[in-house]
């Protein structure tokens, strides 16, 4: 679960001011709005990256107004992906673990599972020069996976797919939530995206949200 | 109709003439003569080097205990002093480029003086620097002015903000995107920083190490004036060339400067040939 309650955020000479919203466990939801409308501010305030001037964001009932970002339990995948060009696939799906000092069976279990879901399996070795954009994306959402978090949080993920990468990488997300029950927030610009993986709309028009429900 | 204007009967707006622009050739031909005017002026200079000395004459000149001893304190001065610089730059380089702060634009301003300032101001304001009470008792200790250390010292003056400059450029370049995925994946600042940053800017330190190294080759001007030039004791190559050139042995000074200008091409080609592969070393799918 995310709530954020009157939460303010600044960003540069742009701001959104007291936005409050809840996304209930499990629930996949669709952030939306015009470009500049503040879709990323408002993820990167909830990721812990951008820090907030007023209000309190809580994650699984817990305040994370002033936690640090590896501290929220959070998954998130930008854009671009961000792979880490210096690491391997493998080291990818390892990297948060090995900060958790989890056993190295237990590392080498999870990167295996991980792997088999995502169709990794066959590229582990390789590093992020010459994958192909849907490679990049389900390395992306598999190291933001990797240590089972409990909100994955999503900016654009396949905007930057062909429409067969996009169907692919949609059916991933869809598979993801099958199976974890995580909940997901989900910056989009395709409604037809939102309208196939979300519940829920938020829409954010000028710093005010719109909430519409797709499933009833 | 006669006279109706619509646009499936009339004719299209005879178009304007586009005005005859320069030729495309003559802007390449300017290019290149630019270009190559300036290629042909630093081959000259060393082909001209090369005519002027022969093998013997640079045989000679390595054999020389002198030349030799300044060559190892040449290679020795660089790379502490390229160790150094890396060792500043890199954190200065990442605070410019990532953290706004008050004084940041005062900072940038005031790393920019060596590169700015004449070489032998350098030299001087080091000399009267270490001429002042606290530093003066520190010499008493660990002699610094007209001993090797004001070598490696002068040459760092110069070679770090250089460094900064190369160092401040990589990180810029380097998206902060990662460092914050890095963030919530569980890294403290300083974890993101040593595990995606650093080896991310691995061919920035890598260019930023080159050319401190071959600036503190060249470097000259502060090491006269701060070093001296004493032969087997603050001798490093430049301080060689002029030497030699203050007796009249121009063959020699020739050979040492061949030396040098072989000993940065070597450097450039060895970096630029170890730096290529990292983007290319993987086959695309």
């Amino acid at each position: 679960m995310i709530a954020l309650d009157q939460v303010t955020v600044h960003a540069g000479t742009f701001s959104l001011a007291r936005v409050s919203f809840e996304i209930p466990t499990g629930s996949h939801t669709a952030l939306m709005g015009r470009t500049g409308s503040g879709k990323t501010t408002l993820l990167e305030a909830i990721c812990g990256l951008r820090p907030v001037s007023a209000g309190r964001i809580f994650v699984d009932g817990s305040d994370v107004t002033l936690a640090p970002p590896g501290q929220r339990g959070l998954g998130f995948v930008p854009q671009d992906g961000a792979l880490f060009e210096h690491l391997t696939v493998r080291q990818h799906l390892s990297f948060a673990l090995e900060l958790r000092r989890w056993p190295l069976d237990r590392i080498c279990q999870r990167v295996a599972e991980l792997s088999l879901w995502l169709q990794l399996d066959t590229i582990l070795d390789r590093r992020p020069h010459g994958l192909s954009g849907g490679e990049s994306q389900r390395v992306a959402l598999g190291r933001a996976l990797s240590f089972q978090p409990s909100v994955l949080c999503l900016d654009e993920p396949l905007s930057a797919l062909d429409d067969e990468t996009r169907s692919d990488i949609c059916q991933v997300l869809a598979d993801i939530r099958a199976r974890t029950g995580i909940t997901l927030l989900h910056i989009t610009h395709n409604r037809s995206e939102a309208e196939r993986l979300a519940d829920r709309i938020l829409v954010l028009t000028d710093g005010h949200i719109e909430s519409r429900s797709l499933r009833t | 109709m006669p006279g109706d204007p619509s646009p499936s009967t009339s004719k299209p707006a005879p178009q304007t003439p586009l005005p005859r622009g320069g030729s495309d050739r003559v802007f390449y031909l300017c290019l290149g003569i630019l270009a190559g005017t300036y290629v042909l002026l630093l081959l000259a200079t060393v082909a001209a080097d090369l005519f002027y000395t022969t093998p013997g004459h640079l045989w000679r000149a390595l054999k020389s205990p002198e030349i030799q001893y300044s060559i190892r304190l040449s290679l020795l001065s660089c790379t502490l002093t390229t160790i150094l610089s890396l060792w500043v730059a890199v954190p200065v380089g990442y605070l410019l480029a990532r953290f706004r702060f008050p004084g940041r634009a005062l900072l940038d301003a005031i790393l920019d003086i060596p590169i700015v300032l004449p070489p032998l101001v350098i030299g001087l304001s080091l000399l009267i620097l270490f001429q002042a009470p606290p530093l003066r008792a520190l010499e008493r200790i660990f002699p610094i002015t007209y001993a090797i250390p004001s070598i490696i010292l002068a040459q760092f003056m110069v070679a770090c903000a250089f460094a900064v400059r190369t160092m401040r450029a990589t990180f810029e370049q380097l998206s902060p995107r990662h460092e914050q995925v890095a963030l919530t994946l569980g890294c403290s600042r300083s974890q993101a920083f040593w595990r995606v940053v650093l080896p991310s800017a691995r061919r920035g330190i890598l260019t930023a190490a080159t050319l401190a190294w071959a600036r503190a080759l060249g470097e000259f001007g502060p090491i006269l004036i701060f070093s001296g030039a004493t032969r087997m004791k603050t001798e490093v190559l430049p301080t060689t060339v002029f030497l030699e050139l203050s007796i009249g042995n121009i063959e020699a000074a020739v050979a040492v400067s061949l030396l040098m200008i072989f000993a940065a091409v070597a450097v450039l080609v060895l970096i630029r040939t170890l730096g290529l592969p990292a983007t290319h070393s993987h086959p695309p799918s």
